[in-house]
């Protein structure tokens, strides 16, 4: 069943005039009256008949607006194109948006909101680690739902929380595997916004550099977000020399930061240091400029260049829905995979209950996700794959080097906290 | 920490290393001096002062975009030209805003502090809808990225040569406009005694609708400049605005030189610990002495001696 009900492409086959060929794809429409709703909603969940109304928990105004807007884009897009083919056992999605408005107290009050006013079977939500750990006793408390998109720090693992984004393991570690396999790197150079994220990443880093890969890191710094001034750090890297500087720089500090690096004689594109970057994806290169970053690599699950059918399809559907010229970065296709990953394991399920689906979600496989192959593991984390892009000079990534097999999500590694 | 280095590398790091404190020192002079102006000779606390920056910001992504469409000779001249829109357009908003507010709140200094915060409130919702949340890349012109090779290991970033040119030449205008003209002295004489000033037949109306004016509009300037060395985008401005009021406050509200010392002693103390301790750390020190020094010295570097 996963397989064929999940057809993100169908939409856009039949809009390209491909309708009949699509027929023969069309996945078995569960109808509504064989799923009875007194039978599949036995909690008071907001479902009836028709509809399923889920909850979108975004930041549209504030700071965090610039990052968390694709993915309530993408939300909308797959909950759309899940309609399209008739929905989450015969029912239609429809939902109900919340603004978080950058503001960690108002995401845990909005969140409380959809769960006990609006009853929501689930919540697509959340960007940042603050605004999640704001929101987590609510869900806890409330037996809620979050897909969470956002590649993060890992360390945790709630029974109400699917992480769509990839821990940092996933993320870090085959990077800089394949830095020093093809680019011969000996020393690192880490650099972060002083906040979670980039502490913990980049002590991961750290220590798989020196403890798994013999090598060694000669500087590590941290600067306060939303830092525009970066000549001093510069200096210090040319004094260190570092082979790799691996940035997990964030925001606004990323424009100031590669501007700076290149007016400072280290073009990216020189690889003399070679940069790293896990913070930088083709959201970000928009503010930073493609001329100041061409050359860097990025290490993440996700680009907008990868080649596959299912991933053409999702961006020219992506595009038709929200503009031509908007891109798709890490996070919105994480954010995309949320409600397709709910609707399997609903259907799987057989039931919208909270703790029917959770129990359904782990081993679910999902074959043509934008980004490939993924599985969810028992830890609520995702498998997938790793890759390494190389920014162009238009704002999109070349993929470079991909991961052969999925990498196993491990929240909590150990020697590593 | 330097055992392994030779003696000229040191010194190649030690010139560079001093050059990005006079970049941060230019920064910070080009951040404060309309704050200063309107600050210090107006005494309005005003919020907004990083909003007027982006829009600087703003209107030379504009006119980089319009200068895109014309031949590439053009483009490469484009930055100039963008800086006067900037200083004309943020001025102009400057002086509306000067009528519909501040004029109203004279009397009221602390009121212009929420006033003019709701204003930057609204600036950046109104940016937010017109440019969009994400930030927007201005392109500059090759010759303006890149670096200066003076020897070997010594390396100089064009921007930062141009964003201390233009800190030095706004500077000397507006210490010339201060101090030489007739405008000048209207506005110190505005400032010193309002009253005294409007009986003896200065328009004390059309100076501080100009001052407020002048002051947005090289706050414009500079938020221009920085889209070298910056990010633009509808909440850009909040990243300079504490240390705009830092500087500003520190060296002591009603001095122009005052402004320019304090930028000064700020900007290296900043940019030496910066390179011997990590980045929060050196914030952390610089602000923590900023604070020792006004306690023992509350009225900041430089003070107007005024009969009280």
């Amino acid at each position: 069943m996963t397989d064929e009900t999940f057809r993100p492409s169908r939409r856009a086959m039949m809009f390209g005039g491909a309708a009949l060929g699509a027929a023969l794809f069309m996945p078995k429409n569960l109808r509504a009256q064989d799923f009875p709703t007194a039978k599949i909603n036995t909690t008071g969940l907001n479902v009836t008949d028709k509809e399923a109304t889920v909850g979108i928990l975004h930041s549209v105004t504030g700071t965090m607006a610039i990052s968390e807007i694709g993915s309530v884009q993408a939300e909308k897009l797959a909950i759309e194109q899940i309609n399209a083919q008739g929905g989450v056992l015969g029912r239609q999605i429809r939902f109900i948006q919340e603004d978080g408005a950058s503001d960690w107290p108002t995401f845990a009050e909005k969140a409380r909101k959809l769960l006990v006013n609006d009853k929501v079977p689930a919540v697509m939500g959340c960007w940042t680690s603050a605004s999640r750990k704001a929101v987590l006793p609510v869900f806890e408390q409330n037996n809620g739902l979050l897909y969470y998109p956002t590649f993060y720090e890992g360390l945790e693992e709630s029974p109400n929380v699917f992480y769509t984004g990839q821990e940092a393991t996933q993320q870090i570690i085959a990077g800089l595997d394949w830095v020093t396999k093809t680019k011969g790197a000996k020393t690192f150079y880490l650099l972060g916004s002083d906040y979670i994220w980039p502490r913990t990443s980049n002590k991961i880093a750290r220590k798989h550099i020196e403890d798994k890969l013999g090598l060694k890191v000669v500087g590590e710094e941290y600067y306060p977000l939303g830092h525009t001034q970066f000549n001093s750090v510069i200096n210090k890297i040319k004094l260190r020399k570092p082979d790799v500087i691996y940035a997990v720089v964030v925001g606004g500090s990323n424009v100031s930061f590669y501007k700076q690096l290149i007016a400072a004689g280290i073009d990216p594109a020189k690889e003399k240091p070679i940069i790293l970057t896990i913070s930088v994806t083709e959201d970000e290169i928009r503010g930073i400029g493609g001329e100041n970053v061409k050359g860097a690599y990025a290490c993440m699950k996700y680009f907008q260049s990868i080649d596959n059918p299912a991933n053409k399809d999702f961006v020219a559907a992506f595009r038709k829905m929200w503009g031509q010229d908007m891109v798709i970065g890490d996070v919105t296709q994480a954010a995309y995979l949320g409600p397709w990953l709910w609707k399997m394991a609903v259907e799987k399920a057989g039931s919208f209950d909270v703790d029917k689906v959770r129990a359904a979600s782990p081993g679910l496989e999902m074959t043509n996700a934008p980004e490939g192959v993924i599985k969810i593991h028992k830890n609520h984390h995702l498998w997938s794959k790793t890759r390494v892009g190389k920014a162009l000079e238009n704002g999109q990534y070349e993929v470079v080097f991909e991961t052969k097999d999925l990498i196993e999500p491990n929240p909590f590694p150990a020697g590593y906290q | 920490m330097f055992g392994e280095y030779s003696l000229s590398e040191l010194a190649s790091i030690f010139a560079m290393q001093g050059f990005s404190g006079l970049i941060l020192f230019s920064v910070f002079v080009l951040m404060a001096l309309g704050l200063a102006i309107i600050y210090g000779q107006m005494g309005v606390i005003n919020m907004a002062h990083g909003e007027f920056m982006i829009l600087g910001a703003y209107v030379t992504y504009l006119v980089s975009r319009a200068f895109g469409q014309l031949p590439h000779a053009l483009f490469n001249v484009y930055f100039p030209v963008a800086m006067v829109a900037a200083f004309l357009v943020a001025g102009a908003l400057g002086a509306f805003v000067e009528w519909a507010l501040i004029r109203r709140l004279y009397k009221r200094p602390l009121d212009t502090l929420l006033a003019t915060w709701g204003l930057s409130l609204i600036l950046q919702q109104l940016y937010r809808t017109i440019f969009g949340a994400r930030e927007v890349g201005v392109t500059m012109p090759e010759w303006m990225m890149g670096s200066l090779k003076l020897t070997d290991a010594i390396e100089v970033p064009v921007n930062g040569v141009l964003v201390m040119g233009i800190a030095v030449a706004i500077s000397i205008a507006v210490g010339v406009m201060m101090y030489r003209s007739s405008w000048g002295r209207q506005v110190r004489a505005v400032v010193q005694n309002r009253t005294m000033a409007g009986a003896v037949g200065i328009d004390t109306g059309r100076t501080d609708r100009l001052t407020f004016a002048v002051g947005c509009g090289i706050a414009g300037v500079a938020g221009s400049a920085f889209t070298m060395i910056g990010s633009t985008g509808p909440s850009s401005g909040q990243l300079y605005i504490v240390d705009t009021f830092l500087v500003v406050v520190f060296g002591g509200a009603a001095s122009l030189l005052g402004t320019i010392a304090s930028a000064f002693t700020i900007s290296q103390a900043q940019s030496i610990l910066e390179f011997f301790l990590s980045g929060s750390m050196a914030k952390v020190l610089t602000l923590l002495s900023v604070v020792v020094i006004l306690m023992l010295r509350p009225q900041g570097l430089f003070a107007l001696k005024l009969r009280k």
